[in-house]
Formats: C-alpha cells, structure tokens, sequence
C-alpha cells in the first residue's frame, strides 16, 4: 500500500465504496435470497426422499451443487494467493478439477441430512448479499446452525459460503488447497490431477 | 458440534502432568485478531508431534472401539449413556453460568439437573428436552472469554484433541472443580462414574460422527492444519454466543 490509511480514514473509504458498488449492483432481494435457500432446502430433501441407491443420491447431491453455487468464486479464493503466479489455463483447469471434488466433497455431508429437516431461520444483508440462517434437525441430536451466504455476483441468485457452526467452507478449503499445494512442492497441475481423484 | 474433531477420551494423568509442565509456560494475553490468519500457534512442532500420537490413538483404539461399542449396543442403550453423562455435567455448566452472570443458564441447567435426575430416571432419561426445556452448555473456559481472558496459543492435549492455553486452564479448572467429583472425592468408587460415562458418551459420538471425523483425521492433506482451523472456527462461533448474526468478519470473496 503506498499509503496508510487511518482506521476511521479506512472506515469511510470502505463504506463510500460499499454503497458505491452496493446499490446499483445490488438487485437481489432478500425474499430472492430466502427464495434460493428454501429450494436448496426442498430440492436437498426431495433427493433424500427419493429413496433412490447412494450412489444416485450422491450423483443427484453433485447436480444441486452445480446449480445453486458459486463454484467459480470458490475455486478462486480456495486458491487463493497462489492463483497470482498461475497461467489462465492453469486456473481453468484447477477451476474444473475443483467444481468436481467439491461437489463429491460436500454430497458425503448432505447426506448426513437424511431423515432429518432444515428450517429457513432468518435473514440480513451482507456486503455482496445476504445470509440466510437455517437450522438442521436431525434425528437425536441438538439441532444446529448452517448459514448460507448468498449473491448475484456472477449474473444468478447463488450460494457462495456455507457456515456449518462457525466452520465455513472457504475458509477449510482454502487450507485444504493450500496443504495440497505443500506436499507438492507448489505444483499446481499435480494439484489438479489429483482434485480429480479425491474428494 | 458435528464437525469438531472429538476423541475426547478424558485420561487425568495424562492432562494433569501435561498441565504441570506448561501452565508456567501459559501466557493467554495474545490477541488473536492481530494476525492475519487469525491463528496463534508459536508450539507448531510439539502440537504436530501430539497431533501424530492423537491419531495413533484414535486409529487404533478410539475409533475402532467405537465401532465396536456401536456394533454390540443398540442406539436407545446409547444414547441413555449420553443423557447421563450430560446430566452428570450440569452442577459444573449452572455454577459457570453463575460465574459469567449468566442467569437464564443457572436457570436452565439447574432446571434440567433437577428434572432429569428425578423424572429422567438418575439422568438416563432426558425429560427436560421432553418439556422443551432448551439444552445449555458452557465451561470454565467459556468463564475465562467472558472474563476478558485472551485466547492464549493454539495447543493440541494428548488424548483430548485441539485446545487452546485459556480452554486447557479451563478445562483442567472444571475437572478439580466439578461439584460432583468434590463431593464424593473421598468415597473413591463414585467419583470415576463421571469420567467413566463421560468416556463412553465420547465413543458413541465418536460413532455418530464417523464420516466427518474420519474426512477430516483421515482424507484431508493436512489433518493438523485442519482440525486446528475447525477447532478455532467452531470454538470462536460458541463463544461469540453460537450466532453469526452480529459478525461483520465473514468472508466476501467478490471484494479480493
């Protein structure tokens, strides 16, 4: 930074800024928000009622995945500072590669849904959208909270993060790439050969 | 607490030796919000090293000895085990929500203590869920965050699992302190039913949360690094009051 900004300097910056992009950009809802998330909820739970074999119910969770999130955002903050030095086609392929592990990655958790319910909670407006808070209830244990950060940044009503009691996919993938990228000694097209395979 | 990784399987000695060779070393005035990542582990090389032991434990012990308790005890028989070790938990929850001037916590633990103990057969029941009684939780750690008390250094404690200096001060602090275990300190029997209940309830979690557990000690690339993000991530959102509707430090990854 060339130079150095004050914290209320920054304050005012950041909400000039905000409120600049915010606004005209800004044309989702919050009933659009909840809207996204309620399907998510009654899709997730038509699959589980589906009574169909795991392997179809894994397949079907893969597709939800693809149609509701922001997997492109994801790729590219799970990347990280990383991402900076690789070429466009590097990216797009981690991008590739990425879209099919977390998908089969977070399928595994939704199953551990079955036989149980998710109610829409509440929600508010965040920098790029809104969160919408739910609450899981599963069969004989605590009901707990997933929040799911929503936005129209890339052109549709998606969900971007999920915040499963304080853990936010990520921020947990962020780490996962980056010890992948360690144990490679910074190879990212070994990175991406072997997201296809794991997950 | 589905995601945070728990063989929690409480072994005294263990905790209590480790407790006397660092609480000289404990400093918990860091604060963690000024590093950029967010994590403060200065003991990386000793945490690595527990962490490797930890997973040997659970490999080949806790994990398959869960699936064996799972095996032979149907699911009913279980969870009676969890109730009573919960119940068993409640004097220490009521006298730490004194302690951070918590009422409706003294209120709801007591409540739940008296009911289950009585119409809950002992505990093996939970009928205070039964009457929507609301579940409450807390520790001595938790006191210590309500106190002011900084986070302290991420610690990783043989056989407990992920920690940190202020949650290991406390939970060494609940565990001479439990009103239960004071109480029947000199009839010796007794006084092991709580950590022996607290053991078993430990394995059937251990179970019930098998696929999240085994993915993160087991399928990540690094299952230190892991668990210590999910661990810091999960105890940070209890403390915060287990909301993140007041937090404006989530992440907005369109404005990178």
């Amino acid at each position: 930074m060339p130079f150095k900004l004050h914290r209320r300097g920054f304050v005012f910056a950041s909400l000039a800024t905000a409120g600049m992009l915010a606004s005209p950009v800004l044309a989702m809802t919050e009933a659009g928000a909840r809207a996204l998330v309620d399907k998510v909820v009654a899709d997730i739970n038509g699959v589980i009622a589906s009574g169909k074999s795991d392997a179809a119910i894994l397949n079907d969770f893969e597709g939800l995945f693809a149609r509701y999130a922001d997997v492109d955002i994801m790729a590219q903050y799970a990347l990280g500072n990383d991402g900076r030095t690789a070429s466009a086609a590097q990216k797009r392929a981690f991008t590739d590669a990425f879209k099919t592990y977390i998908a089969r990655k977070y399928s595994k958790r939704f199953r551990d849904f079955i036989g149980g319910r998710v109610e829409v909670v509440s929600a508010r407006p965040i920098r790029s959208g809104y969160e919408i808070k739910t609450t899981v209830y599963l069969r004989g244990q605590s009901p707990y909270e997933v929040a799911f950060h929503v936005s129209d940044r890339s052109g549709r009503d998606k969900f971007f993060n999920i915040y499963i009691e304080g853990v936010n996919l990520l921020l947990t993938e962020r780490t996962e790439i980056g010890a992948m990228l360690d144990q490679r000694g910074g190879n990212l097209n070994e990175v991406i050969s072997d997201l296809k395979s794991i997950g | 607490m589905p995601l945070s990784y728990l063989p929690k399987v409480i072994s005294r000695p263990a905790i209590l030796i480790f407790l006397a060779l660092s609480l000289g070393a404990c400093a918990t005035y860091q604060d963690p919000a000024t590093r950029t990542d967010g994590i403060n582990d200065p003991y990386e090389r000793q945490n690595r090293s527990i962490h490797g032991f930890n997973k040997g434990l659970d490999k080949h012990f806790v994990r398959p000895v869960s699936q064996g308790y799972a095996a032979v005890v149907p699911p009913e028989i279980r969870q009676t085990v969890n109730n009573f070790s919960e119940n068993l938990s409640m004097p220490g929850v009521a006298l730490n929500s004194l302690l951070q001037g918590d009422l409706r916590g003294v209120g709801l633990a007591s409540l739940r203590f008296v009911m289950n103990s009585t119409i809950g057969l002992a505990g093996i029941v939970d009928a205070a869920s039964e009457f929507n009684i609301p579940e409450h939780t807390t520790d001595f750690g938790e006191t210590l965050a309500v106190w002011g008390v900084g986070e302290g250094a991420y610690i990783e404690l043989p056989a407990y699992g992920p920690s940190t200096q202020r949650d290991t001060v406390g939970l060494v602090t609940d565990i001479l302190t439990n009103p239960l275990t004071i109480a029947t300190l000199k009839s010796s029997p007794e006084r092991y039913i709580p950590p022996a209940a607290k053991g078993v309830a430990v394995l059937n979690d251990r179970d019930r949360y098998k696929s999240t557990i085994d993915s993160v000690l087991y399928e990540s690339a690094d299952s230190y690094a892991q668990s210590r993000s999910i661990y810091l991530q999960n105890r940070r959102f209890e403390l915060e009051g287990g909301s993140t509707s007041d937090t404006t430090d989530y992440i907005d990854p369109y404005q990178q």
